[in-house]
This record gives structure tokens, C-alpha cells and sequence, in this order.
């Protein structure tokens, strides 16, 4: 393997977190933490090879396709969902990924256990394409008045219903979006690795979406990209963790939330390094 | 075969209600998911494999599997719990997701990833009723839980610790005016729940006569269902909870097949959360925020 191709590797492994991680973020920017999104995740790769290898669709419809099956899936699961808050959310949504994974490992028609290939190689480029447009899609809509409702959603969610807002849609709507974005990132993850089984969408996945949102920063969404580069690359410099680093992370998890609980970057740090951004 | 399924079922719930006890001690009480619960568990079984695999006897592995697994419990109290008990519930739950990753990192570099086994059989022998077929640690595993349920019945309801368990569940503030030290008593519930979930590690481990870092998230994990259906305000659901998500779990595999046995467990949490929040043993709405 050359030189070139590891770090596109690499680069690919960073635009397939930081696209896990903005399906965290959006659903956690309406105040619901997901420990589920492998879930969205899995049902998004699964469909999305399903129509590249066995329907013969290119990979955009397929993509586009499986997002929105997903969002669907997500809407759905997000109604029950706005019974449910906090821990209780957390413990419902675990359960979901669980299932989602569970389910795969049932179904023969996409391989069971023994997983699924047959997709055509994407290119690192293609990944990043898709990563940066959700990315500014995702600050597009920070800078609109929909975002200044999901924050009154998050902050207070009675008080954001008495002057009017509808907090039933938003948090639903977060729901869909996020699942929608995790399917993405399935079907390009299936499709840059060629091969895939249902352990790659286990309980671990999940919390490495949740870990990049947290250490980047969980209240602005370049603030995923910061955890995804976190994640992936630190541990390539830092050779001597080798064997540690997980452990590395988990105490860079609560130093973190010790001393900045709202992550590496946010607002003010923003404002700081571009003055003119109106965030 | 029916009643042999039972027999297998009973003794994996025996080993969830230990887990779902220590989940529903720290969050009965404090309100607090502790994820890293999971690899208590599985740090117990270690410990107890230590001991098994030194030639000592066993209670002394159910014992070192409970203390290692309470001290450990006590180091998360102390930096993953207590600088964040007036933050939101769900940031002393990242933080104890943070002590999980860390634990399970530490297991994996010690033992390795693949699994540790017990090279002679420790309990081979079996005793057959009937059609039955028991064998001595699946009879250890029943009777060690049944112990230990009694002594943490015991140590809740009729002590002084107990007393004051219950009383900073009920309010911390009104608990701390009457003299109640909400520090100590907090440290005493993640000791005593570490230690319930250090046993059962040692428990499945010399069941199943072998041990992976990953057991936590296996089975581990899958103890918070039980703990939901038992109902997370009270502790002693998971006594119903356990034997009855056990043998479910047994059946599914016997009948189903054992890929499908995830997809029914977290699948009756996700119905019983939405359909009886308050848990199975929960009682009424209006007693649901009664805790211990």
C-alpha cells in the first residue's frame, strides 16, 4: 500500500464519522441524546448495496433513496421517541440499534451473519463530496429561524409550546433528518469498504458518533468535523498509544466534560477565529 | 426439554437480576445510568478467574470478583459521578460511558481479546431429576444470587445504610437536613452496586468456564432491558424481571434461533418503556416516583 492511498483511507474514515456524528448532533440539537444512530447507520448500508448490487441503481439515487427510507424510519421511530427523555431516551434508543443489528444478523436475503459484498470501490473525493455538503447544509440551516425554534425546543421545551412553536414536528423532524444523514454515511462506509457485516453496526459504532460529537463540541456542527478528526487522526501521531488509545478516549471523554462540557469547539471560539461569521 | 429450558433460563436471569440490581441500585437512587456497570461485570469475572485459576477456593473468587469490582465502582463515584451531580442526568452517564471505554481498554491489554478459559472443568458434575439435568454451578450461580439478594434485602430494609439508601432516594436535600451524609451514602450505592455486578461476572464466568472483554457488552448491556422492565424507581422489579427475561431469552434461542434473542429482549425493553414506563412492578402512576 502506498503512501498516498493510507491516508486516503484515513480521509475517508474521517468523512464517514463526521457524517455519523452531524446525525447525532442534529437530533441532540433538539435536546434528545440517540446511543441508536449504528442503527440508521446499518439500515442505510443495507439499502443502499441492496440497490447498487442487486437493483443495479448508481450509487447517488441509492443513496438519496435509503436517506429517505431511513428519514422515514426515523420519523417513526422519533414519535414513541417523544415519550421518552434522557436516560430513558438513551436506554430506548440503544435498544432500537441493538434490534437494527439483530434484525441483520436474522436476514438471510442480505447474507445473515456471513455479511454482504458485491458493491463497487467509492472513492475518498465522493465521501467528502457528500460529508461537506450535509456539513453546510447543516450551518445553512443554523443561520435560519427553524434552528432558533429547535433551540427553543431544547431549552425549554413547555415554554417553547406556550409562544406557539410546534415542538411535536421539531423533535420528530430532528429524528428523521438524523437518520437520514446516518444512512448516508451506511451507504458510503458499505461502499468504501466493500464488504459488510452487521457487527459494523453494533453499540461501539454509536457511541463513536456520540465521543466525536461531545470532544469537538455538541453546540455548533463544525464541531463534529473537530471530534471526527479527533477520533481518527490523533491516534495516528500519537503511535505510542497504540494499544491505549481507546482507553486515551475515554479519558479525553471525561476530562472533556470535567472542563468543557460543551466540547472543543464552540460560539465564542468561532467568533474568535472568523470575526465576520455572523455566527 | 421444556423444563430443562427452564432450568438454563432461570440461571442466566439469576445473573441478570444481579446486573439489573446493580443498575437500578445507582439509578433507583441517584437517578444516574451507570453505563460502565457493564464492565464491572466483566472485570468481575476476572477477578474471580484470578482467584479460580490460582487454586483458591471459591467463595474467595465471589469475593475478590465483589471487591475489585466495588473499588473500581468507588473510582467512578468519585470522578466520573461526583463532580457531575447537578449537571443534566445525561452528562454522569457520558461520563460513566467514558469509564466503560477506559475499563474495557484496560481488559483487552491485560487479557487480551480472545477468551480466557478454565482448562479442567471446575464443576462437571451433574445431577439429574427426572428428565432434568442440573449441574453444581448452575446450582452455585441460584444459590449464590439467591444469598445475595437476601443479604442486599437485608442491608436495604433493616439498616441504618439501608434507611438512609432510601432516604436520599426519596430527597436528597431533605435527607442531608435530617443529618444524612449524601456524599457517604452516594459512594455506599455505587460500592454496593459494583459489587453485585462483580459478582455476577464471577458467576457467568464459571458458567460458562470462559470470559472475553466483551462479555460486558453481550450481556452486560443487555441487563438494562431487564432493569426497564422491572421498572427503573424500584429496585426489587429485577427480581421479577431477571428470571423472567432470562428464561424468554433461552426460550427465543431454543425456538427462534439464537441470532433473534437480541432483537426480543431490547425489543420488550423498547415496549415496556413506551407502554409501562413504571416498569412491570412499577404499581400505579401515581406511586411512580416512589424509588426504593
Amino acid at each position: 500500500m502506498t503512501m498516498s492511498m493510507y491516508y486516503a483511507g484515513i480521509f475517508a474514515d474521517v468523512g464517514i464519522l463526521l457524517l455519523g456524528a452531524l446525525s447525532v448532533y442534529i437530533i441532540l440539537s433538539t435536546g434528545q441524546l440517540s446511543l441508536g444512530n449504528a442503527g440508521f447507520m446499518g439500515i442505510g448500508a443495507y439499502l443502499t448495496s441492496w440497490l447498487t448490487v442487486m437493483v443495479g441503481l448508481p450509487l447517488t439515487p441509492s443513496l438519496l433513496i435509503a436517506a429517505i427510507v431511513a428519514g422515514i424510519i426515523g420519523v417513526v421511530v422519533g414519535f414513541p421517541a417523544l415519550r421518552l427523555k434522557g436516560i430513558y431516551l438513551a436506554m430506548a434508543t440503544l435498544g432500537f440499534g441493538e434490534m437494527v443489528r439483530s434484525f441483520f444478523l436474522n436476514f438471510s436475503a442480505m447474507g445473515g451473519p456471513e455479511g454482504f459484498h458485491g458493491m463497487q470501490h467509492v472513492s475518498t473525493g465522493t465521501i467528502w463530496i457528500w460529508a461537506i455538503l450535509v456539513l453546510v447544509l447543516v450551518m445553512v440551516l443554523e443561520t435560519s429561524q427553524i434552528w432558533l425554534e429547535i433551540r427553543a425546543v431544547r431549552d425549554d421545551e413547555t415554554a417553547a409550546g406556550l409562544v406557539g412553536l410546534n415542538a411535536t414536528s421539531i423533535k420528530v423532524g430532528a429524528f428523521g433528518f438524523g437518520a437520514a444523514v446516518a444512512a448516508i454515511a451506511g451507504g458510503l462506509f458499505a461502499h468504501h469498504h466493500v464488504y459488510i457485516e452487521p457487527g459494523n453496526f453494533s453499540f461501539e459504532r454509536s457511541i463513536d458518533f456520540v465521543l466525536a460529537v461531545i470532544l469537538g463540541g455538541s453546540t455548533v456542527a463544525p464541531g463534529a468535523l473537530a471530534g471526527a478528526v479527533i477520533l481518527v487522526v490523533l491516534p495516528e501521531y500519537l503511535r505510542f498509544l497504540a494499544d491505549w488509545r481507546f482507553a486515551a478516549f475515554g479519558a479525553l471523554l471525561i476530562g472533556m466534560l470535567v472542563v468543557r462540557r460543551q466540547g472543543l469547539l464552540d460560539r465564542a471560539l468561532l467568533r474568535l477565529a472568523l470575526p465576520s461569521s455572523p455566527a | 426439554m421444556l423444563i430443562q429450558q427452564l432450568v438454563n433460563g432461570l440461571t442466566l436471569g439469576a445473573v441478570y437480576t444481579l446486573i439489573a440490581l446493580s443498575y437500578s441500585l445507582v439509578m433507583g437512587i441517584l437517578g444516574v445510568l451507570n453505563l460502565a456497570i457493564a464492565e464491572l461485570f466483566m472485570l468481575g469475572g476476572y477477578f474471580g478467574f484470578a482467584v479460580v485459576l490460582a487454586q483458591l477456593p471459591l467463595p474467595l473468587a465471589l469475593i475478590a470478583g465483589m471487591a475489585g469490582a466495588a473499588l473500581v465502582a468507588a473510582i467512578i463515584e468519585r470522578i466520573g459521578y461526583q463532580p457531575f451531580r447537578t449537571a443534566p442526568v445525561v452528562t454522569p452517564m457520558l461520563s460513566t460511558l467514558g469509564f466503560s471505554i477506559i475499563l474495557q481498554n484496560i481488559a483487552t491489554n491485560i487479557w487480551g481479546s480472545d477468551p480466557l478459559q478454565l482448562t479442567d472443568e471446575v464443576f462437571a458434575e451433574r445431577f439429574d431429576i427426572g428428565a432434568v439435568s442440573i449441574s453444581a454451578i448452575q446450582l452455585t450461580v441460584l444459590g449464590a444470587t439467591i444469598v445475595l439478594v437476601a443479604l442486599l434485602a437485608f442491608l436495604v430494609q433493616r439498616t441504618s445504610i439501608g434507611r438512609a439508601l432510601r432516604a436520599v432516594a426519596e430527597n436528597r436535600d431533605v435527607a442531608r437536613l435530617l443529618g444524612v451524609s449524601a456524599g457517604r451514602i452516594t459512594l455506599i450505592a455505587f460500592m454496593l452496586s459494583g459489587s453485585l455486578a462483580g459478582a455476577a461476572g464471577v458467576l457467568i464466568g464459571l458458567h460458562y468456564a470462559a470470559i472475553t472483554p466483551y462479555i460486558g457488552v453481550e450481556i452486560g448491556l443487555k441487563a438494562i432491558a431487564v432493569m426497564v422492565v422491572g421498572g427503573t424507581t424500584r429496585i426489587w422489579g429485577a427480581l421479577i424481571a431477571g428470571p423472567l427475561m432470562g428464561v424468554v431469552e433461552v426460550m427465543t434461542v431454543a425456538y427462534g434461533g439464537s441470532q433473534i434473542r437480541d432483537f426480543v429482549v431490547y425489543g420488550f425493553m423498547i415496549l415496556i418503556l413506551l407502554l409501562r414506563p413504571q416498569g412491570l412492578l412499577g404499581g400505579s402512576r401515581r406511586n411512580q416516583d416512589q424509588r426504593v
